[in-house]
């Protein structure tokens, strides 16, 4: 089976994409993340941009950037992990209806409404009429992708793929997972996440996209290893999870430079978490990130961009350790989330 | 041995609730459109392709307790693979077994029903995480004890050809021995909206490929394949096999195809070449045909295309389920499955006058043939189009 | 310039998320598809929206929008004559 690398690669979310050169991150006094706005004017056509809601503005801005970066014209597959899809046009078509009891209703939001809007929007684009695919499953939607991003590069005339997640925000739906506990119930500070003890989280928006290929180029970042999803699993079989999936890689835990842990703050389910750090990782530099974007389900996806960033730049920005051990020179990454204790994804990345 | 093995399968759509069922049907020409009684919209006067159980109807025939949190998708769903199973060499899935499932809107009809209440009223609250179609499938997933490899595809129309496609590979690379592939969409008012506000629902029963077709019926159905490696078989019946699949974007338009469909003939073309098979293998093909202008044009010329003036016979089952939208693709796959083991071709219902455009014409009543290859197409909105190539297991 | 014509502009433009533009820009006799203001099909469906919504005008064969969407002065004329509020 041929290589996968990773040569381009771009993210928009609560923080700045230059993170790793800013001094502070920003802060957030509530417990809603929304991406921090783009010039999407830039690179979007203005008759495509009046109508995309922001899943679809980040999830076109990030592809673009990427595929530039990778010096990639038309990628041979997009592939579009999304747990909650295009959130902000469903709730739209879904209030006007309800509103209206179901009275004379303007399509728009219903076409935008659907999951894979944001893949078909980035083909038509690009003009790109190659494979097209859509995953929507919770938080291994990215990781669905990635696995599916194997399997089309076993076909040995694939050149190029585009493979990314978003997600968004909406204000009845967000809302609702407020009414569900998901979110923290008292406002915290994004940066005080992983001192709170209640349950909930902080909720975002995110996308990330990257460019893969089987040929490795001088600007590369990383090579993709390999992903597995769990759908459900008891904490005490996670070790001898990781170690298979390790095992099954030619590796061990002893070989691994830095995990990167999707905790997010709410007490139910960070023991998943804490079983690692305080087990199999210890000895281990770990690190966090949705202390600065967030929790949604695509932004494991983030997580693949900074493990990227950090195999390329051999450097790890202080702000995203949990622990005190440094890594000098990370060699291999390994990615573990879940949320809500179910959809638990592991992904391995390795330094070039 | 060619291609990956089906060695299971179950349905529930508007025309039967089990596989016999539904092949009667087929065979007799009995379509099971009519208008909606279950789902509660304002818009009683267009026809639907609805199952005739309520969501507590469904709960009662799976034993299920009456709290439970079950979306309409998920409950088909567990209808359809509860027939599966049952049928199966298996008293339960195999731990190992991989559940890849389509759906268009997974469980938005728990949104719809309580998005008023769930400001006020906390036992309304466990549906808030079925909005997303995750949700639903894991549902389904939990009922069977199904753990592991578990996920979702929504590309529209498409979704469960391609989670058929997606699980095939899966099985080809060797990731997974056993896959659990299909789809599940419910009848909702957001979809009967939906599709009424893009002016593409007819108000009498679709026309597919006819001159006169005015729009599709929209219809409710879960189908599930059981797909295994070599390995797993150890002389369990094989119904078929997966041997070719394509999947292409036709790149133009949001919801519209394309004036020479190439979305729909890149998809049949990479199937073909994927089962290294010519344009003469094809014995029958079941068409995505909704009954829309649009799309029968496209598809039409998509064909021509492809198969020039020897157009292989082809039929839309459209007119007896309607379009099940996220459940299509596999819905049509049972049916190409039944076409081959059955030796049957079922009606395009409905149609009398061929389209000026192409002068094609599907067949239009029951027959009886020798097939050994189909081909079912499936096309969604982003211009998702996809192409299954089923063949007899030799 | 009618009231009218004014009207459907600024509805144009506030239905079909036209942000950058100004009524001003606007000619009565532009084409609002392909070349002209480059609106698109599902613009189409918005604008069968809009007549039924604001001028009481149901079109029960979605393909009459295509001379009807011609220009401003166009809809103008046929809502003159068909609207019923």
């Amino acid at each position: 089976m041929s290589k996968i690398y990773i040569n381009g690669i771009s993210s928009v979310s609560p923080q700045s994409e230059d993170i790793f050169e800013e001094e502070n991150p920003l802060v957030y006094k509530e417990n809603t993340l929304t991406a921090l706005d783009q010039d999407y004017k830039s690179i979007i056509n203005s008759m495509m941009l009046r109508r995309m809601s922001k899943a679809v503005k980040m999830g076109l801005y990030c592809s673009k950037k990427a595929l530039l970066e990778a010096e990639v014209e038309i990628p041979d597959a997009i592939l579009v992990g999304t747990g909650q899809g295009c959130m902000q046009d469903t709730e739209k078509f879904m209030t006007n209806m309800l509103e209206s009891e179901e009275g004379l209703l303007s399509p728009t939001s219903f076409i935008q409404s659907t999951h894979n809007t944001v893949g078909g929007q980035i083909a038509l684009d690009l003009k790109c009429k190659g494979y097209n695919m859509t995953f929507t499953q919770n938080s291994v939607s990215f990781e669905s992708a990635l696995l599916d991003a194997i399997l089309q590069m076993e076909d040995e005339s694939t050149q190029n793929i585009l493979v990314g997640g978003v997600d968004e925000t909406s204000q009845e739906f967000t809302g609702f997972q407020r009414l569900d506990a998901q979110i923290k119930k008292e406002n915290i500070s994004n940066l005080d996440l992983y001192k709170s003890e209640s349950s909930g989280t902080i909720i975002s928006e995110s996308a990330a996209f990257f460019s893969l290929a089987p040929e490795k180029k001088a600007s590369s970042y990383a090579e993709f290893k390999d992903v597995e999803i769990i759908n459900s699993i008891e904490i005490s079989g996670l070790n001898s999870k990781i170690e298979l999936f390790l095992k099954r890689n030619n590796t061990s835990v002893s070989e691994i430079d830095a995990v990167i842990l999707g905790r997010n703050g709410d007490a139910r389910f960070d023991h998943y978490y804490e079983e690692l750090q305080n087990g199999m990782f210890l000895a281990k530099c770990q690190l966090g990130f949705k202390h600065l974007v967030g929790e949604n389900n695509a932004v494991s996806s983030y997580a693949f961009w900074l493990a990227s960033k950090i195999l390329k730049e051999k450097q790890i920005p202080e702000i995203f350790k949990l622990n005190t051990l440094n890594c000098s020179a990370p060699g291999k990454v390994l990615i573990y989330n879940q949320y809500l204790g179910r959809n638990h994804g592991l992904i391995l990345l390795q330094s070039l | 041995m060619k291609g990956i093995a089906v060695t299971g399968m179950g349905i529930i759509s508007a025309i039967g609730r089990d596989i016999e069922e539904t092949h009667l049907s087929l065979k007799y020409g009995k379509n099971g459109i009519s208008f909606p009684e279950i789902l509660p919209t304002k818009h009683k006067d267009l026809p639907v392709g609805e199952i005739k159980l309520s969501n507590s109807e469904l709960s009662e025939l799976l034993n299920l307790p009456e709290d439970h949190s079950y979306t309409r998708a998920a409950l088909l769903g567990i209808y359809a693979i509860k027939e599966l199973l049952e049928n199966s060499a298996y008293d339960q899935f195999p731990e190992d077994t991989g559940f890849i499932s389509g759906t268009s809107i997974g469980g938005i009809d728990m949104t719809e029903k309580h998005f008023y209440d769930y400001k006020n009223n906390p036992e309304k609250r466990k549906y808030i995480q079925a909005q997303h179609p995750g949700y639903t499938t894991e549902k389904i997933a939990e009922y069977f004890g199904l753990n592991g490899m578990i996920t979702t595809i929504s590309t529209a129309c498409s979704s469960s050809a391609n989670a058929i496609m997606m699980g095939a590979q899966m099985i080809e690379s060797g990731k997974l021995m056993r896959v659990i592939v299909g789809g599940s969409d419910c009848l909702t008012k957001f979809t009967l909206n939906g599709f009424n506000s893009l002016k593409i629902l007819s108000t009498k029963n679709s026309r597919p490929f006819d001159n006169a077709r005015d729009g599709l019926n929209l219809g409710e159905a879960a189908g599930y394949l059981m797909l295994e490696a070599e390995d797993c078989i150890n002389g369990k019946t094989v119904l078929g096999r997966v041997s070719g699949y394509g999947n292409a974007n036709d790149a133009f338009h949001q919801t519209a195809s394309s004036e020479n469909g190439e979305g729909a003939f890149q998809a049949i073309s990479k199937a073909l070449k994927k089962a290294n098979l010519s344009t003469t293998d094809i014995d029958f093909i079941n068409a995505h045909g909704t009954g829309t202008k649009n799309n029968d044009l496209s598809e039409s010329v998509a064909l021509k295309r492809i198969f020039g003036d020897k157009v292989p016979y082809f039929s839309s089952t459209k007119g007896f389920t309607g379009h099940t939208l996220g459940a299509a693709g596999a819905v049509e796959a049972i049916f190409s499955l039944l076409a081959i083991q059955k030796g049957e071709m079922f009606p395009n219902l409905n149609f009398s006058t061929e389209m000026l455009e192409t002068g094609l014409g599907p067949v239009t009543g029951f027959q009886k043939k020798n097939i050994n290859t189909m081909l079912s197409n499936s096309f969604g909105f982003g211009g998702n189009c996809t192409s299954l190539i089923f063949q007899r297991n030799e | 310039m009618s009231d009218l014509h004014t009207e459907l502009k600024k509805s144009i433009i506030e239905q079909l998320n036209l942000e950058d533009m100004e009524v001003s820009e606007i000619e009565n006799d532009e084409h609002l598809f392909g070349d002209g203001l480059g609106l698109d099909s599902i613009d189409a469906l918005e604008l069968i929206v809009l007549l039924e919504k604001d001028y009481g005008i149901k079109l029960s064969d979605p393909n009459q929008g295509k001379e009807i969407f011609n220009s401003i002065n166009t809809m103008a004329d046929f809502i003159e004559k068909n609207r019923t509020r």
